[in-house]
């Protein structure tokens, strides 16, 4: 039963090789898909190219899915999957901060080394500018440590904070999709073509 | 300009079959490794081991390096950095076949390179301290995070696009 490495079905020795080949068909699949061209991207927020939306949420809708299936036929344990910690303030105001980010820059961290690796100096800058925020970041931390430890609630999945049942909310999820596909095709015969 | 836009054709998968592959590979990821697909951290690495080469000691007592500092490992032996090595390498490839390789600068008409490659540079230096913040960013928190259901993921994800929503009109001169 999954996870694998977990439950000691694949040694710890194999980690990195499998790190790498992870790696290799997550780059392989942004890039082939366009995510290594900023103008791309960014025509989600400006209504000209969906295809951050399309597939950003098909992924999203597919994985969440399937790993439900997975849970339901034995396959793996759904609850021992990493659950990223919720700390809302710091998310809040970092994700915000991301999201200018993303409109001056046009990329967010796996894009911009898509588009690195394929010779783009836009990508490249992107990727030095991740390098000096983090490292500033570090240095200004012991600063900002209480703010960045605030409003903690813990491993905590939806489920948790509303109750709500995780095959309703998959289903939810793949019926926002859907709207959401048929928004995007809608704006995008509206808007007026750009040319990059 | 024209040979380039003919030099670099924009052939690209479909979106939704580019949905469908990233979606069983985090799926396969969450299956084999019980954790999602970051971006991020692979970069950290490689700053908190630049700032542990340059100042040992400093790192050590710094309350941020030092959690990621340990006596006798390397920083750079890291699950992400073999993974960032494969996002590199598997852009690569996919990039050369289609013929998207080569040295530029990806810009709008009615901007500079250097305008843009200023913004390039905030944007990233913007990404990175966001991402510190929210513990993660568009892929580790925002994709592999709601795809197990986790509530930051999903914070992440509204915060994220919800205000890159709101601002657009702002940043527009820059895109179109």
């Amino acid at each position: 039963m999954g996870p694998l490495t977990f439950n000691g079905i694949i040694s710890t020795e194999w980690n990195y090789v499998i790190a790498l080949l992870i790696g290799l068909a997550f780059g392989y699949i942004l890039e082939a898909s366009g995510f290594s061209s900023s103008r791309k991207l960014i025509g989600v927020f400006y209504g000209y190219d969906f295809v951050v939306v399309r597939v950003f949420i098909t992924a999203v809708s597919v994985s969440m899915v399937s790993l439900l299936y997975l849970d339901y036929l034995g396959l793996l344990d759904f609850s021992q999957l990493y659950v990223l910690p919720t700390y809302v303030n710091a998310q809040v105001v970092g994700s915000v901060i991301m999201g200018i980010g993303f409109l001056m820059g046009g990329f967010c961290p796996g894009t911009s080394l898509t588009a690195l690796a394929i010779g783009k100096i836009d990508g490249i800058i992107f990727t030095l500018g991740i390098w000096l925020g983090i490292f500033g970041f570090s240095e200004i931390y012991p600063f900002i440590e209480d703010f960045y430890v605030s409003g903690y609630m813990g491993n905590v999945t939806i489920m948790d904070q509303f109750g709500v049942d995780p095959y309703i909310f998959a289903f939810g999820f793949a019926v926002f999709a859907v709207v959401a596909f048929t928004a995007a095709s809608f704006i995008r015969k509206r808007v007026k073509e750009v040319q990059y | 300009m024209e040979a380039i836009n003919k030099q670099f054709r924009h052939v690209y998968w479909n979106p939704y079959f580019g949905g469908l592959m990233l979606g069983l590979l985090i799926t396969a990821t969450f299956y084999v490794t019980g954790r999602g697909i970051g971006a991020t951290g692979g970069t950290k690495a490689t700053v908190v081991s630049a700032v542990n080469a340059v100042a040992p000691t400093y790192a050590k007592n710094q309350d941020f390096y030092s959690k990621y500092v340990d006596e006798d490992k390397n920083p750079m032996n890291n699950w992400l950095v073999f993974e960032t090595l494969g996002i590199i390498i598997g852009a690569f490839l996919s990039g050369s076949i289609k013929g998207r390789v080569g040295f530029r600068t990806q810009h709008a008409p009615n901007i500079t390179s250097k305008t843009r490659l200023i913004f390039a540079l905030a944007g990233g230096l913007f990404f990175g301290v966001g991402s510190q913040l929210a513990r993660g960013c568009t892929s580790g928190a925002a994709l592999s995070g709601s795809t197990v259901l986790s509530l930051a993921g999903f914070i992440t994800m509204i915060g994220i696009f919800g205000t890159a929503y709101l601002f657009a009109y702002f940043f527009r001169k820059l895109w179109i």
